[in-house]
């Protein structure tokens, strides 16, 4: 939602990707969000990934909702098609648009207000639909626009600004989208760059609903000593459960990891993820298991990160509905209608 | 035996059959009224039924008129009530003359009588019980031995109804028999005891060879189709749900590639109508033809995003079939009483093209109509039809398609146009329409903006500014204006003879007021006629407002919604406009009309 330009001046030594382009190809926007905001670290992260994986900017439709977090869409990916849409309703518009043109990527960007909360209905359905897209929350446990009031992510205990003591319970959107069948749940800390980049590139290519938590601080109303979602509190008890590496297709693994330790999970475009169990007792293929393991470390009061669980394998809304390959938004006029010797067909019925 | 009706009855009365829901009427009151169609009779069926889905009271009213009148009348010739709860009931409603058939297999109490009508007792019960097998059988088949016994008293012809049960059974053929022995029972049983045919009865004519009966949701999926629309979102409430049905079920023949299984379109039900139309939105601004059915609570609830549409200027298209409000209302009666939420639905200045179909024929054209205009405003279009038109079959002129059609998408610029182009500017009024070009996601990277329903200018940027945020709101109004020579407009029946009177109306009324008109004429009563089909309204809406003095304004809510929207949008002085309301949630009739029109008048004459 900026409204001041971006100078567009690039170093003619910029590394570029196989697209030719460099990073700043994949900026937005100058970002109007407080100096410090942990939206902004995010902002990065996806410009890096898609840069990276050498996206073709206008492939990519960009879709929010309200709030801090769903302004900002605008500040990266500046080639991209955006939909800044209502409260809590993204999943929605991405669920129409990925059904009109399901080769275009769909980067879902919210809050916790915005899914948790007005949106947890939308954002339960898309997971259940299995909708090829990938949905970041940045998750700062308190409504910034509307100044401070906490969120349904608030941990029990929490304080605000104020001095106000969150008694209710968090909802906690991994395990909400363990719960509700999403494919591809991630959790990280906008400060971890290198562990939410490869997350965020992950994510772009898995078919199906890749979520990614990312807890992102809010430097103005919830960085305080008694906020659980703070910088300082969320490096205390930041844990990696998995380290994930990305690898494009045909690459190689590196043999740097050990047997045993390191998943191998296949994407459906020839690329793979290759995760590095740091707890023995987590499956991050397996859904059960890494709902107790999310459970039993959240009891301990940690931040458990790192992509919790995957699966590949699941059909998306377009495999379960048997949609054709060409994009409903390109198909053939004479494959649509049926003409006038058709209706008359069909009316037959009706005499 | 009461007074024999007059002879002109013939082709000319109405059947009520009262039952209960869940008893398999349903198909046999839909045999009898197509057997009447197929022998070339003008008919309509209306179906009066519970929100329930098994042992209430249910009715349907079968009109036959030889001059063509679909629109509901007010007396009953022969009642078949097969309902003892609403016994006493049925028979009090049957006209004075008319007939009354009853399962006599048990004896009724001897103060449920009445002396001016003929009461026929059939023991239907028996007869199943005699001749067919099971529980399930015996209630369905007690339907089928009425019709048959019905055909005879009518005098239909049992080759027609032979035809259809063949039809509607093709991959069942015990069931044929065991149906077409049913007929036989009653028809047999009504021959040997009763004065057959009754006076009221049918003769074959040749008035619907060019019709079909179709209900308005079927033929508003349908033009779904044939619009080339390929995304629907929707969740389920009546009485809009078997337009989506009808959609799937046209599309599931349609549109399935044989050999792959793969399917051209995609239907969504979606969690919730704020769902729903959002769904709508994304598909069409990503370039698809999408759609969604639902009614009045529907439209409560996809408002926000209603509005969103409007400012962001995304098409869509949307058919309220209305239903009785306020709140859930009477979810399975009639009302034409969404004017008002949708012409504005959503907060600020806020106003939607409306579409006003009259009938299934024309739910058809206007479904085909509505994306086109969608697309040409890139605005949402609502299509206001109603439960009457949605769920009863009506007699329509065969429908037509020409093969030249080619959908209008409106104002997109393509790849190539922008590749050619400096820059592009998503809301920028280029040609002074109040219509900007808009782009389609992943087609090329200049042609890409941000979609927002925040204040933008009319670059696409977001602005705060007063100036740039008035630019856009004031432009949207000169779309509107735009809008209102674009849609269909209003229709003119001019009166025989020379009046100062007018009527307007629109939707579901139309057949009331044809009716009505005629029969006011004969008692030398003139009216123009205006049917609207479209808000805004056209030059020729203002043009009639003007040239009449007193004009009736018929429609079927509490709160005379055109009226007030023809007095806010149309300019007309409200003292001349005379609100005709109808809103107890049954059909309109002809009577209804005439009745309102008759006091109005008469108070003219006293003031």
């Amino acid at each position: 939602m900026s409204f001041m330009p971006k100078p567009r001046v690039a170093h003619p030594g910029l590394p570029r990707n196989e697209l030719g382009l460099t990073r700043r190809d994949y900026e937005g926007g100058m970002s109007t969000l407080c100096a410090g905001c942990g939206h902004d670290s995010i902002t990065a992260s996806i410009i890096q990934a898609c840069f990276e994986l050498s996206i073709a900017p206008h492939r990519v439709a960009k879709v929010s909702g309200i709030g801090c977090s769903s302004k900002t869409p605008a500040y990266f990916l500046s080639a991209s098609h955006g939909f800044n849409s209502v409260h809590g309703r993204m999943p929605a518009v991405a669920t129409g648009a990925n059904a009109a043109n399901q080769d275009l990527h769909y980067i879902g960007v919210s809050g916790d207000g915005d899914s948790l909360s007005i949106g947890l209905g939308q954002f339960c359905h898309a997971m259940r639909r299995n909708l090829n897209m990938v949905y970041i929350i940045e998750n700062n446990g308190v409504y910034g626009l509307t100044k401070g009031q906490f969120s349904a992510s608030a941990d029990v205990g929490s304080k605000a600004k104020k001095g106000e003591r969150n008694e209710q319970p968090p909802i906690d959107p991994a395990l909400t989208a363990l719960t509700m069948g999403g494919t591809f749940v991630a959790r990280s800390f906008s400060g971890d760059k290198a562990q939410l980049v490869p997350l965020i590139k992950a994510a772009m290519r898995h078919r199906g609903f890749a979520l990614i938590d990312v807890l992102s601080p809010c430097v103005t109303f919830n960085d305080h000593e008694d906020s659980t979602k703070s910088y300082a509190f969320t490096r205390q008890h930041y844990q990696p459960a998995v380290h994930t590496d990305f690898v494009a297709p045909a690459t190689e693994i590196m043999a740097e990891y050990e047997a045993g330790e390191s998943i191998k999970v296949d994407l459906h475009d020839g690329s793979h993820i290759v995760l590095r169990k740091v707890s023995p007792d987590h499956d991050p293929t397996d859904r059960a298991s890494a709902y107790a393991f999310l459970r039993k470390r959240q009891k301990a009061g940690e931040h458990v990160t790192g992509l919790l669980y995957v699966d590949g394998s699941e059909p998306d809304m377009h495999m379960l509905n048997h949609t054709v390959q060409v994009p409903l938004n390109r198909l053939e006029w004479d494959t649509l209608c049926p003409g006038s010797e058709g209706l008359g067909a069909i009316l037959a019925r009706y005499r | 035996m009461a007074e024999p009706q007059a002879p002109d009855r013939i082709n000319d009365f109405v059947i009520k059959l009262a039952n209960v829901n869940g008893t398999g009427s349903a198909s046999a009151n839909s045999l009898l009224m197509k057997a009447i169609f197929r022998m070339g009779v003008p008919v309509a069926g209306k179906n009066y039924f519970p929100s329930n889905i098994q042992g209430l009271p249910t009715w349907y009213e079968i009109r036959v008129s030889r001059d063509g009148y679909v629109a509901r009348a007010s007396h009953v010739d022969l009642m078949v009530a097969m309902n003892a709860e609403t016994y006493a009931q049925d028979l009090q409603e049957v006209s004075p003359g008319g007939y009354l058939i009853y399962d006599s297999t048990w004896p009724r109490s001897h103060q449920l009588q009445r002396e001016d009508i003929t009461i026929l007792g059939i023991p239907l019960s028996k007869i199943c019980n005699e001749n067919f097998d099971g529980v399930r059988a015996r209630i369905l088949m007690k339907n089928v031995v009425y019709v048959g016994a019905v055909a005879a008293l009518l005098d239909l012809d049992l080759e027609v109804i032979s035809g259809l049960l063949e039809q509607s059974f093709a991959r069942k053929p015990k069931l044929v028999e065991a149906n077409q022995q049913a007929i036989r029972m009653g028809f047999d049983y009504a021959m040997q005891h009763f004065q057959c045919p009754l006076p009221c009865r049918v003769e074959a004519m040749d008035k619907t060879a060019d019709m079909v009966m179709i209900d308005g949701n079927t033929a508003a999926g349908l033009g779904c189709v044939y619009a080339g629309a390929t995304v629907g979102a929707w969740y389920p409430i009546t009485p809009s749900t078997s337009l989506m049905d009808a959609y799937k079920s046209f599309c599931a023949r349609l549109r399935v590639d044989a050999e792959t299984g793969e399917r051209s379109y995609c239907v969504i039900q979606a969690e919730d109508e704020l769902a729903a139309i959002g769904m709508v939105l994304g598909a069409n601004w990503n370039g698809a033809r999408a759609f969604t059915p639902t009614s009045g609570p529907g439209i409560s609830l996809m408002s926000e995003f209603l509005g969103f549409g409007y400012f962001a200027e995304i098409p869509a298209v949307l058919f309220d079939v209305q239903r009785v409000g306020p709140s859930t209302g009477m979810p399975t009666r009639t009302q034409q009483c969404d004017i008002l939420s949708c012409a504005y639905a959503s907060h600020g200045d806020t106003r939607h093209v409306l579409l006003f179909p009259a009938n299934p024929e024309e739910c058809f054209y206007l479904a085909v109509e509505a994306f086109d205009l969608a697309e040409r405003l890139q605005t949402p279009v609502l299509v206001l039809s109603d439960l009457d038109i949605g769920m009863n079959d009506w007699m329509c002129p065969m429908l037509q398609w020409d093969d030249e059609y080619r959908p209008d998408r409106g104002k997109v610029l393509d790849a190539e146009t922008l590749e050619n182009m400096d820059e592009f500017w998503r809301y920028d009024d280029v040609d002074g329409d109040g219509i900007c070009w808009r782009t389609l996601p992943g087609d090329h990277p200049r042609g890409s903006y941000f979609t927002r329903g925040s204040g933008h200018n009319a670059e696409g940027r977001y602005t705060e500014d007063a100036e740039e945020y008035q630019a856009v709101v004031d432009r949207l109004l000169r779309k509107f204006d735009t809008a209102a020579g674009l849609v269909p407009a209003a229709i003119e029946t001019p009166a025989r003879s020379a009046t100062e009177l007018g009527l307007i109306s629109f939707g579901s009324c139309d057949g009331a007021i044809r009716e009505a008109l005629d029969l006011l004429e004969a008692e030398g009563i003139h009216l123009h006629y205006l049917r609207l089909r479209a808000f805004p309204f056209g030059d020729e809406v203002r043009s009639f407002l003007e040239r009449h003095e007193q004009i009736f304004v018929v429609e079927q809510n509490r709160d005379a919604q055109m009226r007030q929207l023809l007095i806010s949008e149309g300019g007309a002085r409200p003292e001349k406009l005379q609100p005709v309301l109808h809103y107890d949630g049954m059909p309109i009739g002809a009577e209804d009309v005439i009745e309102g029109i008759r006091r109005l008048l008469a108070q003219g004459e006293a003031a």
